[in-house]
């Protein structure tokens, strides 16, 4: 007899087998194998020197080197992001001088290489000695700074990289504002609420939910970009990696060094992005996901089978030929 | 309340409105009725001057909507004074356009609170008080997005309301609404009429109509076709095209 010919009372007490899947335990064994591979040689081969690693990891001048990278990232994407949104809004604005001198500015910064940027802020003393407040062409002048002491060398990182991250965060921005409902704003406006109200306490609220994951990638992809300043030389984390290279001519366990801090921070960068995702996602969702990052790996990660409601009582309602 | 004079509106070359004229006194209740894109939702938005008019004169409690008359002279308002109009007249939208990122708390204080500067306290403790008249008490934390579409509506008008608006205008408030969810927010409009509210609806709730309406206004291209009170429009319409419409909502 097969199931179909079951009436539904009887089908009830049948057991429910799920699908195998052969395949998972040879893509498993093949990678194992793999990767136990990798292992094997990255211990085996005395090149990678992992002592020497082990004694430069927290070495002070990596450390100090580190904590420069995360300061240089932190600065640049401030000025990034608030500079970003400012340029989105300045390109969304109806007054077309504002928008057109916001077109005009992420042409410029994202058509030229962020190191010329840097590098020409730089050496804005050779171009300027005096920066100076005043009018143009009328001999009018209100203050005077010397240029060398206006912008160091820090400042010079923070203005290239930062000004530039600003022209591409200015799109990314601007994606966000126009992916939220016109009838947002329209709502807010009906209320008597002015556009720079409804901008930030209703548009961009809402916005957020767009621009934070590319934010993420950008964020990420800057702690790499700082490691241009080699060029200034000033001593971040690469740049300190560098260092030992050229007193010791041993490279690659310096390079593992400070890929070693880069992947840290961007572990931690990557978990960050999950809560500030959790916090403008409140109220997307009729079911809102409950717990954090850390939370949910750990759930992820349990051993077993998850919970399945009524798995235990599961029904075959179409016969099979199993018999 | 709001009179209107020939009032004209054009999208580019076409004309939306072709010189509307009509009349709602205070705490008449004015129902406007008509076949889609006759131009209904445009003159509401007209009248809280989302949509800037091209002719003809529109004025809400006597004062001109957009412009300031100085001796002979129309002065363009300024888009802040605009937005102070705009806070005395309340607005509900057929889609409800609540902000999803706040409770239903946040979305009812925000403009009482960050335009009006009501303290705080004294703003929740009113949009306590009008989530009970909506038949929404205890609502207060939940997101819009995890009511019904019939309960937000009803957190729409409490938002409106908390503004204390002179006006309130409806676009087609029960349209985007499971039938039996239609009679909850039909409710909370007929409390709103009888306690004295001014109220401009856009609807094609007949029942509604007929019963709370004062007035019914018939629109269709652009134009006035019929107007008067609705049980009279209803029972015996004037005009072939009145009467079109009606045989088929009715
Ligand atoms: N922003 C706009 N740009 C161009 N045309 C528009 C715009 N808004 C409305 N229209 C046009 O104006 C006409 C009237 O639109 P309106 O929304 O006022 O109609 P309605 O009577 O509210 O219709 P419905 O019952 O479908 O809501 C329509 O033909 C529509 O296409
Ligand atoms: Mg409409």
């Amino acid at each position: 007899m097969t199931a179909a010919d079951d009436s539904t009372g009887a089908a009830s007490h049948l057991k429910a087998v799920p699908v195998r899947h052969p395949g998972r335990w040879v893509a498993a064994a093949v990678i194992a194998v793999v990767v136990a591979m990798l292992i094997h040689s990255f211990l085996a081969n005395p090149l990678y020197d992992w002592g020497r690693i082990g004694r430069t990891l927290f070495a002070a001048p990596i450390l100090r080197g580190t904590l420069k990278t995360l300061e240089l990232t932190v600065l640049a994407m401030v000025v990034g992001i608030a500079g970003g949104i400012l340029l989105a809004v300045m390109r969304l604005s109806p007054n077309p001088v504002l928008s057109a001198s916001s077109a005009f500015y992420i042409w410029f910064f994202r058509g030229t290489p962020v190191l010329v940027q840097i590098v020409i802020w730089y050496n804005l003393s050779y171009l300027y000695k005096h920066i100076s407040l005043g009018l143009p062409f009328v001999h009018v002048t209100f203050v005077t700074f010397s240029t060398n002491t206006l912008i160091s060398q820090f400042g010079a990182a923070i203005l290239g990289l930062g000004l530039n991250e600003a022209a591409y965060m200015a799109e990314i921005v601007r994606a966000g504002i126009l992916s939220v409902d016109e009838g947002q704003s329209e709502a807010a406006s009906a209320l008597g609420m002015p556009s720079s109200l409804i901008m930030r306490r209703i548009v961009l609220p809402q916005a957020m939910r767009i621009i934070v994951p590319p934010t993420g990638n950008e964020t990420i992809s800057m702690l790499k970009t700082t490691s241009i300043v080699i060029y200034i030389a000033l001593p971040e984390l690469f740049t300190s990696a560098q260092n030992y290279i050229n007193t010791t001519f041993v490279s690659i366990p310096y390079f593992i060094v400070a890929c070693i801090w880069y992947l840290a921070m961007t572990s931690v960068l990557t978990i960050g992005q999950g809560y500030i995702e959790r916090y403008y996602g409140r109220g997307s969702n009729r079911n809102p996901p409950s717990g954090g990052f850390l939370e949910r790996m750990g759930r992820a990660l349990r051993f077993g089978r998850p919970w399945l409601p009524g798995r235990d009582q599961m029904v075959l309602s179409t016969g099979n030929n199993g018999d | 309340m709001v009179r209107a004079e020939g009032v004209r509106k054009r999208f580019g070359v076409t004309e939306v409105l072709k010189g509307i004229d009509l009349e709602v006194g205070r705490g008449e209740v004015l129902c406007v009725i008509g076949p889609s894109g006759s131009g209904k939702s445009t003159l509401l938005r007209c009248i809280n001057h989302l949509e800037k008019i091209h002719g003809g004169r529109l004025s809400v409690d006597g004062e001109l909507v957009g412009y300031q008359q100085r001796g002979d002279r129309l002065y363009e308002l300024r888009e802040r004074e605009v937005a102070r109009k705009r806070a005395e007249i309340g607005m509900v939208f057929q889609h409800f356009n609540l902000f999803p990122h706040m409770t239903v708390l946040g979305n009812i204080i925000e403009a009482p609170c960050r335009v009006k500067k009501v303290a705080r306290d004294e703003a929740i403790e009113r949009a306590k008080r009008l989530l009970d008249q909506v038949g929404l008490a205890g609502r207060e934390d939940t997101y819009p997005r995890q009511l019904s579409g019939g309960q937000q509506q009803r957190v729409a008008i409490a938002r409106a309301l908390a503004m204390e608006p002179k006006l309130m205008l409806f676009d087609e408030p029960t349209s985007a609404l499971d039938p039996e969810l239609v009679g909850d927010v039909l409710d909370v409009m007929r409390d709103l009429a009888r306690s004295g509210m001014t109220m401009f609806v856009v609807t094609h709730e007949m029942g509604f109509a007929r019963e709370v309406g004062d007035k019914l206004v018939f629109m269709d291209d652009g134009v006035v076709v019929e107007a008067g009170v609705p049980r009279d429009v209803i029972a015996n319409p004037q005009h072939e095209r009145t009467r079109n419409f009606l045989s088929k909502v009715l």
